[in-house]
């Protein structure tokens, strides 16, 4: 038998006697950074292949959403902060080695794309919109005519946007279940199938809707191999790597992830997907809705159990 | 130079001297503390083994803090010490997160705060730091491993020691005599 205690007494706030330095700031951030890089990324997308007529939620309205969620997300960021009147030194330095720089630095690209996206598509919404000064039309006209250019530079970074989303947990060895590479692509997966998710609820086109509700079922399939990949990984790793799964397999959070995000957020909107597509009455709202409810839980549960995850000694 | 501390777990009596001492000189705010004592019991009764450490910030060769740090705050300072730039954190919690030993803390004033060795108020001008100087069992030793006559070379290599899970990575500068 083995004991470790603190008997000088350590009651760290936020640190003791569980790490909770993060609460409800960071994940809620990473699932509406995730959402809004799927939303551009299908934008970018469907407007290269030259589809944007054909899917016009996907290429205009939907992105519309995206500088409210990245401002909200940005919102909480600052104010998880415990130093906020310092916030401006994110951008006083370029850091290679800490995610969050590359972060930070990634919104300073994909939040101006983003408006600019909204801008230039401004009379889908406000058919009479004037931008009243002859400089606004010149720099509209610009970006118009350089549309495919911008569409690849947003294909990218919002790629590297949701990846971000989850490369930044699992830069923290410390925290055993955040340390594998398998977040990165699963948080991409998961904010690609919410934006996915998120056009279809938007969508008033059957067409549009049933082309993105199969791309979301794909999206689901990848995730459920990453997430099965990921407790693989942990399970045939250290003694950390596995009680880290262990949260999920039998510890406090089984119920709750594989309720949430696996059942209702994975499995059951697939069900959905795959019976209306076969031509099964379904409410429109309910699959995509789901999804969106399953990504924020993911992020959350992840964020919440990270914390609860340790090296011991 | 690289600055490094030594712990004799089996000088340590667990007194909490160090602690206390560090919150003093460092005016570390109530409530808080930068070390603490770590009593490990091993097997079962009445075969067993105690081992006390006093543990603080293991100012690591190769820190996740510093790597993390999305500003530059957390920098290596002279000798490899791991230290906080209050101007220019913004208590974002990443290097929190990321130290396996969770040896930082959110100060109240908003920035990170940790272990400094002493380095600016102590060290600098020729002192032991603060847990060192005032230990009674003298189970401290301090000092710089590219001398080989400081007191922390001198007693590694007499005695055999180990570091917290060197697994992790780190590289830790805080040596543990078994």
């Amino acid at each position: 038998m083995r004991e470790e205690l603190i008997i000088s007494g350590r009651m760290n706030r936020l640190v003791d006697p569980v790490l909770n330095i993060w609460h409800w700031h960071i994940p809620l951030y990473l699932f509406l950074g995730g959402l809004a890089a799927g939303i551009l990324f299908f934008a970018a997308l469907v407007t290269i292949q030259g589809k944007a007529d054909k899917y016009p939620t996907a290429a205009k309205l939907a992105p519309f959403l995206t500088p409210f969620l990245l401002a909200l997300g940005l919102l909480a960021l600052f104010l998880d902060l415990n130093h906020k009147l310092f916030f401006w030194r994110l951008y006083t330095t370029i850091r290679l080695e800490s995610p969050m720089s590359w972060g930070a630095w990634t919104l300073m690209v994909v939040m101006p794309l983003s408006l600019i996206w909204c801008a230039l598509n401004i009379r889908e919404i406000f058919p009479r919109w004037d931008w009243k000064y002859p400089i606004l039309f010149k720099t509209e006209a610009f970006f118009k005519n350089n549309l495919l250019t911008i569409s690849w530079i947003m294909l990218v970074f919002s790629l590297i946007l949701g990846v971000y989303t989850g490369i930044l947990f699992s830069a923290f060895n410390a925290r055993p279940l955040w340390n594998t590479s398998i977040l990165g692509p699963l948080f991409l997966t998961s904010g690609l199938s919410t934006g996915a998710a998120a056009i279809v609820l938007m969508s008033k086109q059957q067409t549009e809707r049933n082309y993105f509700a199969r791309i979301d079922l794909m999206l689901i399939g990848i995730e459920i191999f990453l997430i099965i990949h990921m407790f693989m990984g942990f399970l045939a790793s250290t003694q950390v790597h596995i009680e880290a799964a262990q949260l999920f397999l039998g510890g406090p959070y089984t119920t709750v992830f594989w309720m949430f995000v696996f059942s209702f957020g994975l499995v059951v909107p697939a069900i959905l997907e795959i019976l209306e597509l076969r031509g099964f009455h379904m409410p429109h709202w309910l699959a995509p809705s789901l999804v969106l409810f399953g990504g924020i839980m993911l992020r959350f549960i992840m964020a919440y159990a990270g914390q609860a995850s340790r090296w011991l000694y | 130079m690289r600055y490094a501390m030594a712990v004799d777990t089996k000088k340590c009596v667990g007194c909490s001297d160090c602690v206390v001492a560090c919150q003093t000189e460092n005016k570390v705010p109530i409530g808080y503390c930068r070390d603490w004592i770590v009593e490990v019991t091993d097997g079962t009764y009445p075969q067993l083994e105690i081992e006390i450490r006093s543990e603080r910030c293991n100012h690591c060769d190769n820190s996740p803090c510093v790597r993390c740090c999305p500003t530059g705050a957390s920098h290596y300072a002279d000798g490899g010490v791991v230290l906080v730039t209050h101007e220019a954190c913004i208590g974002c919690g990443a290097c929190i997160a990321s130290c396996p030993y969770d040896a930082r803390y959110p100060h109240p004033d908003g920035y990170v705060d940790k272990c400094t060795f002493c380095l600016e108020n102590r060290v600098q001008k020729g002192l032991n730091p603060a847990c060192v100087s005032v230990c009674p069992t003298k189970c401290l030793y301090f000092g710089d491993l590219d001398d080989p006559n400081s007191p922390v070379s001198l007693v590694l290599k007499k005695r055999k020691w180990k570091t917290l899970i060197p697994e992790a990575g780190t590289d830790p500068q805080l040596y543990f005599l078994v």
